[in-house]
């Protein structure tokens, strides 16, 4: 109620509601509200295996679905043979292994999980990912990680372009090289790149930090060199040891580049605010 | 969206017809208005197979004439032959307005083309000594079937599933398409060219032919005119990604080759699998892994690639 009463006084509340108001305020003594509807209560130590190769990609989600539900905490997927759209959605805790590659969108839209993939995955993988890790063996295809907003997102081989559009949040790593257009409107998190990165990278991003081990082929508008210090090299050296990653040049000669803050308004301006002013 | 596949098996053959069914098959979702397939079977001598048609799917509903139409055409076109010197070796029904000829000629290929194409309705889909080109309505289980495509021998081939958007969903505006007049050139791509009209007026002028409005038929005639001037085919495909405006990856194989380009924004997808005996490329993974259900290593070719496979 005290957040309520706070958001009252900013003045964040000058509309008149009539009827029923879909708002709701979080509460952390209401243990609903730490959980999604559809949400399920695993246990880790609770293993279950199965064969994709016959399923379709509906079926594949609805297995997954139906073992949480059972109260599975670790899955081996097997043969999930590059299908789209597998793994989408989970929004619990859970070790799930997919011993396979991944088409299109695979792992979007999860809270969560922890997954680890020995294959590959095509594009749009672990788009708006909210929490939990995914890895990924071998190669990933372009718009990866578009739009994360938490969790770490790791794929050890090569990645192909826009990785990072829309990042939001949370960390993504790049293991080997990858394409242009990276970073594309970042606006929070972090990005590893530990190979050459594609030109235009970071173009317009609005906030949030890149790294790349190797060569940069061009910086997009607003993306800038930064200065890589002591808590950067802190923090590397500890996400890359966690995913028994190394940076090819060491640490320490890796480029950073933040946005220079040139193109847009960082102000705090309304629209309507700003029409009064120009 | 469209999705586009090619193959390559190199220093051997394999069932190409099979294997492209399977592969376009799995990407019907991508575009389930027409399919096409470029096979390449192994030639025999100067034997020249030319793929052509004489009408339309859509025209075969419409009246009675067209039936007796299709007739006068088909005739009209073995009159032509004859008189350009063309032996015919064999002729095949594809379908009631699509044919499959086998042809002795030694003269010139675009003077044949152009007077066959002169006839209405009739449009040469391919000519060239391993190339038969293949395309209809319908997903990649329908023309497979109904052109008895299954069990094609062969070293490469390209395949094609369209979702038309700017252009009619014919035969004509199907691909892949042939790089008229070059023998066994053709090409499938997947995106969209935005100086289509630019380019296509500057080859018209060049005495190039355009048989559809379909932009993607800019690139076969684009690479059909850097290769008569003398230009190889990864330098012709190196200056398309300059040249050509918009976003696209496209395949495009000859006699002897596989090529892909991408434009260099990287927009419209391409999932590469190499070994040393097999190349596979399409839109997406799941097409390769219709032809490898095992696990294997692939990866995106990046922005402004170009790579060109020998069979």
């Amino acid at each position: 109620m005290a957040l309520r009463t706070q958001s009252h006084e900013m003045g964040m509340h000058t509309e008149k509601l009539s009827g029923r108001t879909q708002q709701r305020f979080f509460s952390p003594s209401e243990e609903e509200n730490f959980t999604y509807p559809g949400a399920h209560d695993v246990d880790f130590n609770k293993r279950a295996e199965f064969d994709a190769d016959k399923l379709s990609t509906s079926e594949i989600n609805l297995k997954l679905r139906d073992l949480m539900r059972q109260g599975y905490g670790t899955i081996v997927m097997r043969n999930p043979g590059a299908k789209h759209a597998i793994a989408v959605g989970i929004l619990n805790k859970l070790n799930l292994q997919i011993e396979g590659s991944l088409g299109y969108f695979g792992c979007g839209l999860i809270d969560g999980p922890n997954i680890h993939i020995k294959g590959r995955v095509g594009w749009s993988c672990a788009e708006n990912m909210l929490a939990g890790t995914i890895v990924i063996e071998k190669n990933a295809g372009s718009t990866f990680g578009a739009a994360i907003r938490g969790g770490d997102l790791v794929c050890k081989g090569d990645v192909g372009a826009r990785v990072g559009i829309d990042q939001k949040g949370g960390t993504i790593i790049v293991g080997g090289r990858c394409g242009a257009f990276c970073g594309f409107m970042m606006q929070r998190g972090r990005m590893v790149i530990l190979g050459d990165a594609g030109k235009n990278l970071g173009d317009s991003m609005y906030d949030g930090t890149i790294y790349v081990g190797g060569k940069i082929a061009g910086l997009g508008v607003d993306a800038v060199p930064g200065e890589m210090n002591e808590l950067d090299c802190q923090w590397m050296e500890r996400k890359l040891k966690l995913y028994g990653l190394k940076a090819p040049n060491g640490i320490k000669n890796m480029t950073k580049i933040v946005a220079g803050k040139q193109l847009w308004n960082y102000d705090n301006l309304e629209p309507s605010e700003k029409k009064l002013i120009l | 969206m469209c999705g586009i596949a090619g193959l390559i098996h190199r220093g051997k053959t394999g069932d190409i017809g099979t294997e492209m069914t399977a592969m376009l098959q799995s990407l019907k979702h991508r575009g389930p208005d027409s399919t096409g397939f470029a096979l390449y079977g192994s030639p025999k001598g100067n034997t020249l197979v030319m793929r052509f048609k004489v009408a339309e799917q859509e025209d075969m509903k419409h009246g009675f004439k067209i039936h007796d139409q299709v007739k006068e055409r088909k005739a009209e076109v073995d009159k032509r032959l004859k008189e350009l010197g063309a032996t015919i070796v064999q002729a095949e029904n594809a379908t009631e307005y699509a044919f499959r000829y086998t042809l002795d000629f030694g003269g010139d290929k675009k003077k044949l083309a152009n007077y066959i194409e002169d006839i209405e309705g009739a449009e040469i889909l391919s000519l060239g000594y391993g190339l038969e080109l293949i395309k209809d309505l319908g997903d990649a289980a329908d023309v497979s079937g109904q052109y008895h495509l299954k069990g094609f021998k062969g070293s490469h081939a390209l395949g094609h599933t369209r979702m038309a958007t700017e252009s009619d969903v014919d035969i004509r505006s199907a691909h892949p398409y042939w790089a008229y007049p070059f023998a066994d050139v053709s090409v499938v791509h997947n995106g969209q060219l935005t100086n289509y009209w630019t380019g296509r007026r500057n080859l018209e002028r060049r005495g190039h032919r355009f048989m559809s409005n379909c932009d993607s038929e800019l690139i076969a005639v684009y690479l059909a005119d850097k290769m008569q001037q003398g230009a190889e085919l990864k330098d012709a495909m190196t200056d398309s990604i300059d040249e050509l405006d918009g976003v696209f990856t496209y395949l495009v194989a000859t006699a002897d080759s596989l090529g892909m380009a991408k434009d260099v924004m990287a927009a419209k997808p391409m999932v590469l699998y190499e070994s040393d005996d097999f190349i596979g490329l399409a839109s997406e993974e799941v097409a390769i892994r219709s032809v490898f259900p095992h696990e294997i290593d692939t990866f995106d070719p990046y922005e402004g690639e170009v790579r060109v496979w020998k069979r």
